[in-house]
């Protein structure tokens, strides 16, 4: 047994509402720069609907994920090593950008200096890989509330996988929402493909990291990654992925996602695993069997010999603590209601959800029935083959036995809580139909509906006893070559264009990325010297161009080079 | 035999400042610019010619290579020795060449026009890509078309750049350079060696470094890479500088 720590995120899907701000935080923390604007490290999908890429879960199509051979090992479904090396030149298996997106911006100083005209001046979409006029055609929610999804929803790979009889009864239409990042897999097949040895999964938490430096941008691990998670910045050419961000889980704070999500679906905790034994659950040989040996990995954390095993292996006393306490384990193990998505993809993924019931309940109450009456749920559940099966094919490899028996305990916990709710007495052979207690389903209903930021995100710390990580905090500015140093930052990098030399700080790229945005409309088209695009001014002080250059004062031609906010608060 | 300045110039100390230069200039570009070091590929925004391209382009690439280390860096004697007869070493060197050569430059036409064409591929193309795109396409051109005029067209068994080239260009390597050799070589070959020796110097400064990322070891390591996060940052998000500064290295693994 080698005991190790992976940080686990488990996401309750009956509470998405769909909004998106995970998305949007996520890319306004990550990935707001030129290269990465088709990056998406969270976005929500609608379900039913063809994801983001599209169809990215057709493997025989992408080849993304392991497969077992002929002799039953274990082998990356795009071909091994010497294959890998064989198609460096051109890989084959790639998703190319229209099978993501063509990111766009829009000419908006258009509306703005148009001469006076009969006809109002329009914005036109501009490609900002081209710079040329584009239509519109497809982004990366498309079929966002099954907008448009008549045309396309038949094209779901999941749906596909489905029995015939879909289509007839596909009038009853149901969806939900699936957000998604990266699953940080105990058995990356990014990691597995990278022939540069650049991707790594850290020891202390699991988190997937790709190393910039080492990169070389042979782009094998966005086709091993078969949740297409992994991205090539085509302005620096290297991969990009979800880093689980791993600044903030190292001092304790929940990542962006799970911190602006509206609905607080997100559960953040730490997980102990077994290495020695994440290459025999993922060769199980039926598909059907990899979610128990994927949940088989997990060690108990409760277990003394589990402890003692951790601690022999250099997992300190307050991650062990950690992970007793973790809201995640608690989710897959105690209450058996978290569920890996896509678990025959053999990568062990390690973003858990609880399916919705919601889709169940919606059907139930629009015919007139109770929603929140125990035996009519069940009933419901398992009369109910298209969404059980549609979701046994996202998170059971089309097994529809643990996600019904997870439905039926979310429907017991909602039929016993109601009665709780309402003043009467909760009966308990609902809860035991489920094979629990009343009282772990008031814990259960506790953790699910009502759990506190503490409760929700519980992160143990980084041991990293040194004082030089606050560095960046502390003068941004002062790394080599930068402005405090007297070099150029972020206008004057290298002498290979904008991307070469030493990486600039995260802070530091954001600091000058918010200036020139403050005064850019577009890297495309004319721009009115000096005007502040108010849509992208934080507020803080009086960036020049705010206001129309003044008598004397102004100079009226350009404002300052860099844009910089003045007087912040 | 009398050298000339020019000789010397040509044929001792340009070819020693671009080995220099190529020397140097990688180590320093390694040092200095990791992050820059990547093959740039484009695949992301056009693949049905770079499907074509890509791979014609490259292995015809690696056969040129194979062959001009046989005709440069294995003298004569040795395949006389071995028993390979003048005949039998043209008739391979010849078409072996010609076909990587063939393959090699329709590679590089798909690939220069592609770029052209491609509105997302062009405008990803910096002023280094176009100089790196000149000075290779001239080298291969001009190595092409010495193949072709003189070891094809003009009959018998050509030139035979074994008892000249090859010689002097492993004189280099010896340090003790013969430029002498160089007198008399045909005007095609002078200028194929030139123009590659000048490509040798821009190399470290253009995307063609990612040659010498080809991933070799990757075959030898195992499928999983995990990483300490003590090793993978070294403490701090700054990189401790050279000087004074007090040394921040590897801590204790937890």
């Amino acid at each position: 047994m080698r005991v190790m720590g992976q940080m686990t995120m488990v996401m309750n899907l009956d509470k998405c509402i769909g909004c998106h701000t995970c998305s949007v935080t996520c890319k306004q923390a990550w990935t707001n720069r030129t290269g990465t604007e088709y990056v998406w490290f969270n976005n929500v999908e609608t379900r039913p609907g063809l994801g983001y890429p599209r169809t990215y879960q057709d493997q025989e199509r992408w080849q993304g994920g392991w497969t077992l051979n002929r002799r039953g090992k274990l082998t990356l479904r795009a071909g091994g090593r010497w294959k890998k090396l064989a198609s460096i030149f051109f890989n084959p298996k790639m998703p190319d950008i229209h099978d993501y997106y063509e990111p766009w911006t829009y000419e908006y100083d258009m509306l703005l200096s148009a001469p006076a005209q009969e006809h109002t001046p329009v914005a036109r979409p501009k490609s900002l890989l081209s710079g040329e006029n584009m239509k519109i055609s497809w982004s990366a929610n498309w079929d966002d509330n099954l907008g448009g999804s008549t045309a396309t929803m038949q094209d779901d790979p999941v749906l596909q996988h489905m029995s015939s009889h879909v289509a007839e009864e596909f009038e009853q239409t149901f969806m939900f929402y699936l957000p998604r990042i990266c699953e940080h897999c105990l058995n990356p097949a990014c990691v597995a493909s990278c022939p540069s040895g650049a991707m790594y999964k850290r020891a202390e938490d699991g988190i997937v990291l790709v190393d910039q430096d080492q990169c070389r941008g042979w782009r094998m691990c966005v086709t091993g990654c078969p949740y297409k998670k992994v991205y090539f910045n085509h302005k620096t050419g290297k991969a990009e992925k979800c880093t689980l961000c791993y600044p903030r889980i190292e001092v304790g704070m929940p990542t962006v996602c799970s911190e602006t999500c509206v609905g607080r679906l997100r559960y953040l905790g730490l997980v102990l695993y077994d290495a020695d034994r994440v290459g025999e659950a993922a060769a199980t040989p039926d598909e059907q069997d990899l979610f128990a040996a994927q949940r088989s990995v997990l060690l108990d954390p409760h277990d003394p010999d589990v402890v003692a095993a951790a601690r022999r292996d250099g997992i300190p006393d307050d991650w062990i603590d950690a992970a007793q306490r973790s809201p995640a384990w608690r989710l897959i193990h105690d209450y058996e209601v978290a569920l890996p998505l896509h678990p025959e993809y053999r990568t062990l993924p390690m973003v858990w959800y609880i399916p919705p019931l919601s889709p169940v309940v919606d059907v139930v109450t629009s015919s007139g029935n109770d929603g929140e009456d125990g035996r009519t749920l069940f009933a419901a559940i398992s009369r109910m083959r298209i969404p059980l099966e549609y979701l046994a094919g996202l998170f059971t490899a089309g097994d529809t036995r643990p996600v019904e028996r997870v439905l039926r305990r979310l429907a017991a916990m909602r039929s016993y809580m109601r009665d709780v709710n309402l003043g009467r007495e909760p009966v308990e052979a609902t809860a035991s139909a489920v094979g629990m207690t009343g009282d772990e389903v008031r814990e259960m209903y506790r953790l699910l509906a009502i759990a506190k930021y503490d409760e929700r995100y519980v992160i143990p710390t980084a041991h990293a006893e040194i004082a030089d990580d606050l560095e960046e905090m502390a003068c941004s500015l002062d790394f080599e070559g930068g402005p405090g140093m007297g070099g150029q930052g972020m206008q004057g990098a290298g002498p290979f264009g904008s991307s070469s030399g030493q990486p600039t700080p995260v802070a530091v790229e954001n600091f000058h990325a918010l200036a020139s945005r403050q005064t850019a409309d577009s890297p495309y088209g004319p721009t009115t010297p000096g005007r502040v695009n108010l849509l992208n001014w934080d507020g803080n002080g009086r960036p020049d161009g705010l206001f129309p250059p003044g008598d004397g004062t102004g100079d009226g031609t350009g404002g300052s080079a860099n844009g910089a906010p003045r007087g912040a608060s | 035999m009398d050298v000339s300045t020019t000789q010397i110039v040509l044929w001792v100390v340009v070819p020693y400042a671009c080995l220099a230069i190529f020397v140097v200039g990688t180590l320093w570009r390694y040092r200095y610019d990791k992050f820059g070091w990547t093959t740039r590929s484009s695949e992301l925004y056009e693949k049905r010619l770079l499907r074509l391209g890509s791979p014609l382009f490259h292995f015809g690439l690696l056969a040129v290579i194979a062959g001009h280390f046989v005709g440069l860096a294995i003298p004569k004697s040795w395949t006389d020795s071995a028993g390979v007869s003048e005949a039998a070493y043209h008739f391979l060197a010849t078409w072996l060449g010609t076909l990587g050569a063939v393959m090699l430059v329709s590679g590089l036409v798909i690939l220069i026009y592609r770029r052209r064409t491609t509105g997302p591929v062009f405008l990803a193309t910096t002023r280094t890509d176009k100089l790196m795109y000149v000075m290779l396409a001239a080298s291969i051109l001009s190595g092409t078309w010495a193949t072709v005029h003189i070891q094809i067209l003009a009959g018998g068994y050509g030139y035979d750049y074994r008892q000249t080239i090859s010689p002097w260009f492993r004189s280099l390597f010896l340090l003790q350079p013969e430029p002498g050799l160089m007198l008399g070589v045909p005007l095609a070959f002078a200028v194929h060696v030139t123009l590659a020796l000048l490509l040798f110097a821009v190399w470290p400064f253009t995307r063609l470094v990612h040659a010498f990322s080809a991933p070799v070891t990757y075959p030898l390591r195992p499928y999983i890479v995990y990483r300490s996060r003590d090793a993978a940052t070294g403490g701090g998000s700054r990189t401790p500088r050279r000087g004074w500064e007090p040394s921040t290295g590897r801590r204790e693994k937890r």
